[in-house]
């Protein structure tokens, strides 16, 4: 029972500080609520720290845990100017020019799903992360962790697999690792990927930038990937045509950077944690409202007849191919075209808008008219998308 | 919790008579139709759908008084909207 | 979506809102009940306040069956789960309800199986699968679930099933409205009645609500314009003098029930005499238990279930959200302490409570937002 009690209270008396009751009885009821959420937001700004003794999988999931996670642990221990605007790829001053650097690792399960696997994914999500960047990808290092037992005949269609979306993406693999676990670890196999590319001179992107009047813009329909890998999983038994959306971006993003020069304040690759919680970095990073439309975002009928049945919200879904682009609101149109342009960006679309208030807070306007906040992630509705 | 979907039945499983294959906006499930009874549902019918179970089915009928009704209401607020519009107080 | 996009017409939902207020007499107040938390999840989900005159509040009802479960519960079926031949097997909406030691999440980091399923049938798969292992369903829900939780536990014991059993934490939804009328905190002028609990249960059983009480009750849908239009119902009701028993969600909603389910709940269930729930306290014939013929599917008779009653936090005002008395952001906790993330109460981590509907949709001042949203 004592353990209880430690929560709550500890719980309490961290707020206990920011909480002034006297002056909140002296408020008159029509602003109490006002001052509620003034009070919230202020906890909300609070220094992140992580409240769990172990990791769970809401700390892989892309949303709220995460990003507490990344503070308050990766980010105060390594932290440097560097690392601090935590965008999809870091740019460096190196040898008379800037590279972007980036790494990610694939645990996805199933290995393989409808319209990929994870080899897919770990060529294409780290091209795009460098791409979005602004640096052109060149070169990528591979990591394989495997699991004792593994079929060989599988790891040689991950690899080809590989090889494909390496030539298509224009980039190569020029160095790697292999380790293997024994049987019960690793789920078959993880893959780690790290990458480089050139940035060019005087290109600065970042989600920082962002300001009221600027447009955003998605290049494609939300979702595909994660209700995808969720389906391939086969317990929900639930059939769709539905194929994951990993691609390449890379071509999508030049074309994008050349048809608007200067016009691109920063663009971001939609995974884990999905649209959604590009949009909430946004807000928080410029500190900007973030306004989208429910009827602009493109959703395919199936994602959304899945995300129904099982009471999820299609916004939180991975992607992984789809860039959510944020630019100067003059050149929306000719931002659109450019992508409209693009095999991956048929589908393009302004979703929405930045504004300056309220600051922090993304907001969406529903089909049926109404509006509603649209929040980081919490927990993990789809584990192990990517 | 409450969270019933409608879905159109697309088949009842031969080999299975307790259950239906049904469609959601493209995605397809099979799902338990025990509760309907004897009203089993034929393919082309729409049942609202929670927890893997049909609940009940929807009532064609029902649902488009319920749609006209809510035309109406549409129309009517157009018309007057439209009328606002065209009449001048001068 | 068909049946799903007509009912979410933002130019219908304006010309609903027109007639609405309309009907409003200048000077007075209107409180309206909705008792299902999906209906509460519908109405910040869309932002359908927008659509409604100041003079009109929404009261957020007790109409969500995890919210309701008290924490010696929770503590009970993590209990069960943590029984090393044990597999637990639960809905998504339960994974974050804090018991006094953690939830169902924390409990699976400990190395607990617990697994999430969409449909009770899910759990006899498991079951089958693992005929080691002993598997346990955590079944909740007002009258919606149970019949789905009846045709299992019949569909187990058809095949002769010997390791499958539920915790059985079905409540029934009338009870509740009850304790709410008789609650002297609250004056209500109509009540947005349960849409799929109605399904099954029919809409007879609120006839004492009109008739007892003289409050008018609307059957509504879990579409934004149903909700719009049975609360139209309700001001046309309120405007004429009467107080009435209608159904708004007809396409769904046969006026009496379910039969097959009523039976299915009926063959495998019986009415506890008494339950406690989080906030209102101990109310009697108000929740299900499985009957004696089937107590081989009877987690209460197979293991052994502490069953220690836990009172709730002391900063915990669930109960008075639950019953309306206060809205989420006016729990003392909301928001700061009490966060989707970290919660103390049970309203900000169901899908359904008002807490976690206000905390993830409506949390922003509605004058704001009208100067930010315009275009």
């Amino acid at each position: 029972m004592t353990e209880q009690k430690n929560w709550v209270e500890e719980a309490l008396a961290e707020h206990e500080s920011q909480v002034d009751q006297r002056h909140f009885s002296k408020v008159a009821p029509g602003e109490r609520e006002a001052l509620v959420l003034e009070r919230i937001d202020r906890a909300r700004r609070a220094r992140a720290r992580v409240k769990e003794e172990r990791i769970t999988l809401a700390h892989g999931s892309g949303g709220k845990a995460t990003h507490t996670l990344i503070e308050a642990i990766f980010l105060d221990a390594f932290r440097n100017p560097l690392l601090e605007p935590m965008e999809d790829a870091a740019r460096l001053s190196m040898a008379g020019g800037r590279i972007a650097l980036t790494t990610d690792s694939y645990v996805v399960s199933p290995l393989f799903f409808p319209g990929g696997d994870i080899g897919d994914l770990a060529i294409n999500g780290t091209v795009n992360d460098l791409a979005v960047s602004g640096a052109t990808p060149m070169y990528l290092s591979a990591g394989f962790i495997l699991e004792e037992g593994f079929p060989v005949a599988d790891l040689q269609h991950i690899v080809a697999s590989m090889r494909a979306a390496a030539e298509a993406a224009g980039v190569q693999v020029v160095t790697g690792d292999t380790k293997v676990v024994q049987r019960g670890k690793a789920d078959g196999c993880y893959i780690n990927t790290a990458g480089v590319g050139v940035v060019p001179d005087g290109l600065d992107l970042g989600v920082v930038n962002a300001k009221p009047g600027d447009a955003v813009l998605v290049s494609g329909p939300i979702g595909d990937h994660g209700v995808t890998v969720m389906l391939a999983r086969g317990e929900l038994d639930i059939d769709t045509d539905l194929t994951s959306d990993t691609a390449a971006v890379n071509g999508l993003v030049a074309d994008l950077l050349a048809a608007v020069p200067g016009g691109v304040r920063a663009m971001r690759d939609a995974t884990r944690g999905g649209v959604a919680t590009i949009l909430n970095e946004v807000a928080k990073a410029a500190d900007v409202s973030v306004i989208v439309a429910e009827d602009d975002i493109p959703v395919r009928a199936e994602v959304r007849g899945a995300s129904e049945l099982l009471g999820i919200d299609p916004l939180y879904v991975a992607c992984e191919g789809r860039i959510v682009a944020i630019v100067d609101g003059a050149v929306a149109d000719a931002a659109l075209d450019a992508m409209h342009n693009n095999p991956l960006g048929r589908e393009a679309a302004i979703i929405g808008r930045i504004a300056a208030d309220p600051p922090g807070i993304v907001l969406l306007r529903t089909a049926f008219g109404g509006t509603r906040i649209v929040d980081m992630l919490v927990g993990d509705p789809l584990p192990r998308i990517c | 919790m409450c969270l019933g979907i409608p879905g159109e039945v697309i088949e009842i499983l031969a080999d299975k008579p307790d259950l239906a294959r049904v469609e959601v906006s493209g995605v397809r499930r099979a799902i338990n139709i025990g509760l309907l009874g004897d009203d089993k549902p034929k393919p082309g019918e729409w049942v609202l759908i929670h927890v893997g179970f049909a609940l009940s089915k929807i009532d064609e009928a029902e649902a488009k008084a319920a749609l006209d009704f809510l035309e109406s209401i549409g129309q009517a607020y157009a018309d007057e909207i439209d009328a606002l519009r065209e009449s001048l107080i001068e | 979506m068909r049946y799903v996009d007509e009912f979410r017409d933002a130019d219908t939902a304006h010309a609903l809102a027109a007639k609405i207020a309309g009907l409003c007499e200048p000077g007075r107040q209107y409180k309206f009940m909705e008792v299902c938390g999906g209906h509460t999840h519908t109405i910040y989900k869309h932002g359908l306040e927008d659509y409604l005159p100041e003079s009109i509040t929404l009261v957020h009802g007790p109409g969500c069956p995890v919210c309701v479960i008290p924490m010696g519960r929770v503590d009970d079926a993590m209990a069960l789960a943590s029984a090393s031949d044990v597999i637990m097997t639960s809905f998504g909406d339960m994974m974050r309800v804090p018991g006094s030691r953690g939830s169902f999440f924390d409990a699976k980091a400990n190395g607990v199986d617990i697994r999430m399923v969409y449909s009770p049938l899910d759990s006899l798969k498991i079951a089958r699968q693992n005929p080691d292992k002993r598997v346990v369903f955590m079944a909740i829900g007002f009258e919606t679930t149970a019949p789905s939780t009846a045709m299992t536990v019949l569909r187990a014991a058809q095949e002769g099933l010997e390791n499958f059993s539920i915790f059985c934490n079905h409540v029934t939804i009338v009870p509740a409205i009850k304790a709410i009328l008789d609650s002297p905190d609250l004056r209500l002028d109509g009540f947005l009645g349960p849409g799929h609990v109605s399904t099954v249960i029919g809409c007879r059983p609120y006839e004492f609500i009109s008739r007892d009480y003289g409050k008018p009750v609307v059957v509504a849908g879990f579409e934004p314009l149903d909700i719009l239009q049975s609360i139209y119902m309700l001001m046309i009701q309120l405007s004429e003098g009467r107080a009435e028993i209608e159904n708004q969600y007809s396409r769904v909603v046969p006026w009496d029930g379910n039969i097959v389910a009523l039976k299915a709940i009926n063959e495998t269930m019986e009415l506890r005499p008494y339950f406690e729930w989080r906030g209102l306290g101990f109310i009697s014939h108000s929740a299900l238990r499985v009957r004696e013929k089937y107590a081989r599917f009877d987690a209460e008779e197979l293991f052994e279930v502490p069953g220690v009653r836990v009172a709730d936090p002391k900063a915990c005002q669930c109960g008075e959200v639950l019953k309306g008395v206060l809205k989420p952001w006016e729990c003392k906790v909301f928001g700061t302490a009490c966060t989707p993330e970290t919660p103390i109460g049970t309203c900000m981590v169901s899908p359904e409570g008002a807490c976690a509907a206000y905390y993830n949709f409506g949390r922003f001042t509605r004058q704001r937002v009208k100067e930010a949203t315009v275009r």
